[in-house]
């Protein structure tokens, strides 16, 4: 036992704060369980929070203690990962209070599927993930990393592992970015068990950084004897990873992405980051060529200005005339826009459908030469007229093809 | 207390026979309750009696008051025109401490926080009870039972149709105006405290026994236009101050950033499109809380997008519905309650830009009104159930703390619907029995939530013409059995028997009781 602390505080109370919760644990000689309770919702759910309090104290083995909690409308899993986050500090157990998986999160990941937008939530508010599922985006990252505070970071795995198991995802890809290695391997142990689809990795510059997160994850599946894949999604946020794009692109078959992050690329770079993104022009369009050349998408970085939804139009339509699959957004907001404009316009549909009948026709007609108008259509346009009717289609934008 | 005798109405909830020691008619339905009689009549008065050069000024609120009689027992009535700038009723119950009056029954058009000031004179009895909208604080007051007589809750329609049946027979009535010239005319249109409208103030002009119009901006005859009339004067007063400008503008009109307040906005929107309620020449009701300015915004780009227009929106302008006007998006605003300086600018300039009052709008004892006449109306609510009921007074937890303000007037409207969260942080909004009942269910059509659209069973047309949409429609058990699915089912809220204010229903009937806390 880690006997030289007593005292352990997790959470967070203040007048702004909201879905959230903070606590205070005091280990006492005796007296037994003290729950002191200051909850917005006492009238309503006073008694459970209770009982959900005493359940986990129980669970850790805790006889004597003196429990303050002051909630804000915290939902269950939000509470029980506090609390958990405070009993880690005082006692070096190794057990896990987990929460139900709802039925409603107990879908498989799909390696090739939409990722036009993919929603951050900062990993250690619960707030914030509540209704991120209800917005649709394509996919949802709970963030370790970044938008954590150093000192935040074992509370907040606390909080995306329940999360993952509680919160309804709404069918969005389940993601969760670790944080740089090695402290993102231990982040993994948080997250493997509960049905994390995509683990992204920041700040990747080389293949092995890859080989360790996959050894670390496959420990995890055998341990836990999950039987479905992980996904991984490099982040590219440095000048070295650039130039190593291939390397890292190709380093695993379950590596269905890389996204690159233009605000630390800009940093290493040393130029300011514009919203033409001029200054990443190579990178950007050497990301693209390294994900094209291995097979899997690319994704490119936020826009940050949430209150620019022009501006967020126009770089969407850059980001796709660039060979970009998708897009990470920082507000709800954005999803719809990113979805409308990667998403084949009405003109480029017709233009597809037009080079595809005039193709089949030839065909039928055992003809060798296309033409539509007074243009010569050949091979690789029938592919790319192709490939939008079929995108067109799974975005349910026309009717299945009636072209064999 | 006095041991009072409960009855059920016809929504099933138990109400007194009597309130503050007169007695009341239970809920029956509604349209079921046959008014009788006649109007009150306010006394006759003659030019005589009333300076032949229509100088009606006194030096001080306090001179006007006491020439006005003001004594123990008496009602007095405020408008709420200056919001949570208002330093009128403050200063008026001041007053009455002053002369040691006790027992007054404040019946203002609404309440503000500002109004805090006033617990401690209802603590040492200058102030009996309020008949009016009870907030923060003052609603925490009356929740824990404090308050000496029991609070009547009533909507804009229903404190006209109160003062105009003779139900609330204003002593008193202090009205607040911008600009007023010596005589008593008197406009919210010029001056420092600008307010726009004074249709709040409309009712007691007409009805009170004496009325007295104070003002920081004293003009010479004539103050024109006169949305008061001088004739229904007996004082006039000028102070250094009526309010605090930042404060009369209200800080509730903003479009709201918070995307899940947009997507229920968008939603609601795209619902009005596809049941064909946004169509050339329709009319909407338009609030001022984000989610309804932002419904607002949405309406736009649909009409813009398909080259329509309203005919009018009515309730209460501001810049956006404003810039929607000026566009030619909107013939007219039919204005209610001016909350911004583009709202008061609009209405002093755009002939498009009509004031409007309780009487016009939501009197439900007149021979129609426009509330009626509205093809949608977007309100909001703290609580609905299961049978489409809605509450707007108190949360959850039992405490009232918002007014009814023209919401059950705007539920006669064609369509109404309320756009809310499932849930707010753990508390969930829809409910199996709401707390506190202030709109039946049958007057309820829509609920659009994050995570679905209700249509109230009775409105089949709309359900067939949601049939083949990809809007999520959901039936209102199963929202419910969602939003306890992720918050947990609540306990229910803990009361005491003691009554401390009763909603009143349009007709002015007694709909529903709020309690004590425990």
């Amino acid at each position: 036992m880690k006997q030289q602390q007593k005292i352990a505080e997790a959470g967070i109370a203040g007048p702004k704060v909201r879905s959230d919760c903070y606590v205070k644990l005091e280990l006492t000689e005796k007296g037994g369980v003290r729950i002191n309770l200051d909850s917005k919702v006492k009238s309503m759910y006073g008694s459970s929070i209770e009982q959900l309090c005493r359940n986990e104290i129980e669970f850790f083995g805790i006889d004597n203690i003196k429990l303050t909690l002051k909630d804000a409308g915290a939902l269950p899993f939000t509470i029980s990962a506090r609390l958990e986050a405070a009993v880690k500090q005082i006692s070096d157990t190794g057990k896990e209070f987990i929460p139900d998986m709802i039925d409603e999160n107990k879908y498989p990941p799909v390696r090739d599927r939409f990722r036009f937008s993919r929603l951050y939530l900062p990993g250690n508010n619960p707030k914030m993930m509540l209704n991120a599922g209800v917005h649709n985006p394509d996919g949802i990252i709970l963030d370790l990393e970044d938008s954590v505070a150093p000192a935040k970071k074992m509370e907040a795995r606390l909080l995306v592992r329940n999360a993952l198991r509680q919160v309804n995802f709404y069918g969005s890809e389940r993601m969760v970015r670790i944080n740089q290695l090695p402290d993102g391997l231990e982040d993994l142990k948080y997250i493997i068990p509960h049905n994390v689809h995509v683990v992204l990795v920041p700040k990747c510059e080389n293949a092995s950084q890859i080989k360790q997160v996959e050894e670390e994850i496959s420990n995890l599946i055998k341990k836990h004897k999950i039987i479905q894949e992980v996904f991984l999604m490099p982040i590219i946020e440095t000048a070295l990873g650039v130039e190593k794009a291939f390397e890292i692109a190709s380093a695993s078959e379950n590596i269905v992405a890389l996204a690159i992050g233009l605000e630390d690329l800009t940093a290493d770079l040393g130029v300011v980051r514009t919203n033409e993104a001029t200054e990443t022009l190579f990178a950007r369009t050497r990301l693209v060529n390294a994900c094209k050349a291995a097979g899997i998408q690319a994704i490119d970085s936020v826009f940050s200005d949430v209150g620019d939804m022009e501006g967020l139009r126009q770089s969407v339509k850059i980001s796709r005339s660039l060979g970009f699959e998708g897009m990470g957004c920082i507000h709800p907001r954005q999803i719809s826009i990113i979805h409308e404009c990667f998403a084949p316009s009405k003109e480029e549909i017709e233009k597809a459908q037009k080079i595809m009948d005039v193709f089949y026709t030839a065909k039928e007609k055992g003809l060798g030469v296309i033409a539509l108008g007074s243009k010569m259509i050949d091979l690789p346009v029938v592919k790319r007229a192709e490939k939008t009717i079929n995108l067109a289609v799974k975005l349910g934008l026309i009717p299945e093809t009636r072209n064999p | 207390m006095p041991e009072t005798k409960l009855t059920k109405n016809a929504a099933g909830r138990s109400v007194p026979m009597e309130i503050n020691g007169k007695p009341v008619v239970p809920y029956e339905g509604v349209g079921k309750h046959i008014a009788a009689g006649v109007k009150h009549s306010p006394k006759i008065y003659s030019c005589k009696d009333f300076p032949s050069d229509g100088n009606k000024r006194v030096g001080t609120l306090k001179e006007a008051l006491k020439k006005a009689g003001l004594k123990d027992g008496m009602t007095v009535s405020t408008h709420h025109h200056f919001r949570n700038g208002d330093m009128l009723a403050n200063q008026l119950f001041d007053i009455a401490k002053e002369m040691g009056v006790k027992d007054l029954r404040w019946f203002p058009s609404a309440s503000f926080p500002c109004h805090e000031h006033l617990i401690q004179y209802l603590e040492d009895g200058t102030i009996h009870h309020i008949e009016g909208s009870m907030n923060g604080a003052l609603g925490r007051f009356a929740s824990q039972g404090k308050m000496k007589g029991v609070g009547v809750l009533r909507s804009h329609g229903g404190r006209y149709q109160a003062v105009q049946d003779g139900e609330v027979k204003i002593d008193i009535a202090v009205i607040g105006a911008a600009c007023a010239d010596p005589f008593g005319n008197a406009n919210g249109l010029y001056g420092d405290s600008a307010t726009g409208l004074l249709g709040f103030a409309l009712a007691d002009s007409q009805y009170a026994d004496k009325v007295i119009v104070v003002t920081d901006n004293m003009v010479t005859f004539p103050c024109v236009p006169w949305q008061i009339q001088g004739n229904y004067v007996d004082y006039t007063v000028e102070v250094n101050k009526l309010g605090d400008p930042e404060k009369i503008i209200s800080g509730t009109t903003r479009i709201t950033k918070s995307p899940d307040r947009l997507l229920l906005a968008e939603i609601t929107a795209k619902f009005c499109d596809e049941t064909g309620i946004i169509h050339d020449g329709f009319s909407f009701q338009s609030g001022a809380g984000g989610t309804s300015l932002a419904v607002g915004e949405f309406f736009k780009k649909i009409m813009q997008k398909k080259g329509i227009k309203a005919r009018f929106a009515r309730g209460g302008s501001n810049k956006y519905l404003v810039s929607m006007l000026e566009e030619g998006l909107i013939d007219y605003i039919l204005d209610g309650q001016t909350f911004d300086m583009e709202g008061i600018r609009s209405m002093a300039e755009n002939p498009g830009h009509v004031r409007t009052s309780p009487f016009t709008s939501y009197n439900y004892h007149g021979k129609g009104n426009f509330a009626g006449m509205v093809d949608v109306a977007i309100l909001g609510a703290t609580e609905v159930d299961v049978n489409f009921n809605a509450n707007v007074v108190t949360h959850s937890d039992g405490y009232l703390l918002h007014g009814i303000g023209g919401w059950q007037n705007c539920l006669f409207s064609k369509t109404v619907i309320l756009p809310i969260p499932l849930f707010r942080d753990r508390i969930p909004v829809v409910v199996d029995e709401v707390t506190t009942l202030c709109g039946p269910g049958e007057l309820i059509d829509v609920i659009v939530t994050e995570r679905g659209i209700a249509v109230n069973p009775l409105r089949t047309d709309l359900l067939e013409k949601l049939k083949g949409s990809d809007l999520p429609v959901k039936s209102i058990n199963e929202l419910k059995d969602e939003a306890e699915k992720i918050c947990g089912k609540p306990e229910k809220a803990h009361f005491d028997d003691q009554i401390i204010a009763v909603v009143k229903w349009v007709d002015g009937t007694v709909l529903d009781v709020v309690r004590k806390v425990r």
